[in-house]
């Protein structure tokens, strides 16, 4: 087996009394004291993650925005300096590549983060139609990632890189100095929370890591690993690529059919406007488990009959419900419709509910 | 609380049996809740079902994963902890008193001889501990 690969934080994490798993090749921390505590912390104070698996594309050049309209779902072209956007990378076929954000940091200045996972394929997804003009580096190898998420989060990341980054709008991104070390600052996230994302070198990375840590002490921050980042995702039912969406599944079954703009040519435009027109036979739906923790894997029946399957379960701890996402038959994915998740050869009952299961108050 | 107490006797998955007559009460170990992590949910089997050892009992869920859970003992269920099926937290928080999971009417009290002492499970789990963890 290939030795794992480390981030810049590892030594930040061991000392922290991490435990770890293999994300991807990538040895991560997935909790650092209890996966609820984590969450709760994260909806309730604020929580640091160490997220420099990502991996991070710069695309570059006049051409960028009209280069990226094309290898990509959604309209970038018209993205304001300043702004991100959720995007998806297809194939011809339609099936989806990658999820990605698409952040304009200068007019020919794009920063693309993609999951870890599919570096290579979304590479030679860009390369392959990259025009004249634009160019193309992967910067993950030099680029950490934190992300501070929760209600203190705004307040707590003002403390170390100015008040200006709690005027950012959501999804507005900024250059600002972070510790004293230079970053690009967005606030997205993958929490359902309000929150930040924080690129740094990686000789940066401890510094800002530690600073945030004692910055946020009186706030109760807590650093957060991978479990509760999955349930916090999941809560917020946003989508985890490998889990919920891969190849073979398209856009619109995978409600993310609103990223898809059909009114200019792109890679698999064709067999998005198809899925469109022709309604597709199975959706993603929330469930609410009844009895059981439904598990990525676990097949969806209705009357005895495996009509779906999960593509992820977990315990919601806020939401204090077992939920999961599923694809079953359109015509079984309307709110309210009883089936059963099958676990461990029961069909534990289960209703089709509106997500995403926890929205945070406005 | 100590970690292993010396008054019971130890499978090596990491459960746990208090005798009192011909009635063990059965558990999981504070070192087997702390390699689970949070535990959310418990399955447990149904009163008169009867158990055998080393065979599945019941599951415990994680945030993350399913673990089953090994009967240290054979015999029949006389009673289920209710209250670990609805806060499955005792788990952690209590693991070998309010945290227990079932009772069960021995059928063969010679199986006690095949458990771990504290002595011997203290050693199993340094060992495991030290080779890693699993």
């Amino acid at each position: 087996m290939p030795e794992l690969r480390h981030t810049p934080l590892h030594e930040r994490h061991v000392a922290l009394g991490a435990s770890f798993t293999d994300f991807g090749g990538w040895d991560m921390p997935v909790r650092y004291t209890s996966d609820l505590a984590e969450h709760r912390a994260v909806r309730e104070a604020a929580g640091l993650f160490d997220i420099s698996h990502m991996a991070e594309f710069l695309v570059t050049g006049s051409g960028a925005g009209a280069f990226l309209d094309y290898a990509l779902a959604g309209r970038l072209s018209t993205l304001a300096v300043g702004k991100a956007k959720y995007s998806l990378v297809l194939a011809e076929d339609g099936g989806i590549v990658d999820d990605v954000i698409v952040y304009r940091t200068a007019a020919d200045h794009v920063l693309m983060v993609v999951n870890a996972a599919n570096i290579a394929k979304d590479e030679a997804h860009v390369r392959k139609h990259l025009p004249k003009g634009v160019a193309f580096a992967d910067r993950s190898a030099d680029t950490a990632l934190i992300a501070i998420q929760g209600p203190r989060a705004a307040d707590i990341l003002a403390r170390i890189a100015g008040g200006s980054v709690a005027a950012l709008p959501p999804f507005g991104v900024k250059s600002a100095r972070a510790a004293g070390a230079e970053a690009t600052i967005a606030r997205t996230g993958y929490t359902g929370e309000d929150g930040f994302e924080v690129f740094i070198d990686n000789a940066d990375a401890a510094g800002v890591w530690q600073a945030l840590l004692v910055a946020g002490r009186g706030d109760a921050i807590v650093p957060v690993g991978l479990g509760a980042r999955d349930t916090l995702r999941l809560e917020a039912r946003f989508s985890l690529y490998g889990n919920d969406i891969d190849e073979t599944t398209g856009p619109i079954e995978a409600g993310l059919g609103w990223t898809c703009k059909l009114d200019k040519d792109f890679v698999g435009r064709d067999a998005i406007a198809k899925q469109k027109a022709d309604g597709p036979k199975r959706r993603i739906v929330g469930l609410v488990v009844e009895g059981g923790v439904a598990r990525h894997g676990h097949d969806v029946t209705s009357g005895g009959k495996v009509v779906g399957k999960v593509t992820s379960g977990t315990f919601g701890p806020t939401v204090a419900q077992n939920i999961a996402l599923a694809y079953v038959p359109t015509e079984l994915s309307k709110v309210g419709t009883a089936l059963a998740v099958r676990i461990r050869d029961k069909d534990v009952p289960a209703t089709v509910v509106k997500t995403p299961f926890y929205r945070r108050a406005a | 609380m100590s970690a292993v107490p010396d008054d019971l006797r130890y499978s090596k998955e990491h459960e746990w049996v208090r005798l009192e007559g011909d009635t063990a009460t059965i558990g999981i170990t504070h070192f087997a809740q702390e390699q689970l992590g949070d535990v959310v949910f418990v399955e447990l089997p149904e009163k008169s079902a009867s158990v055998r050892q080393f065979a599945s009992l019941g599951v415990v869920e994680s945030v993350k994963a399913a673990s089953d859970i090994y009967s240290p003992i054979s015999g029949e269920v006389v009673e289920r902890n209710v209250k670990v099926i609805e806060k499955p937290e005792l788990v952690n928080t209590s693991p070998y008193e309010q945290g227990w999971l079932v009772k069960v009417k021995l059928a063969d009290k010679g199986e006690i001889n095949k458990l771990l002492s504290a002595e011997d499970y203290r050693a199993h789990i340094g060992e495991t501990a030290g080779a890693g963890g699993d």
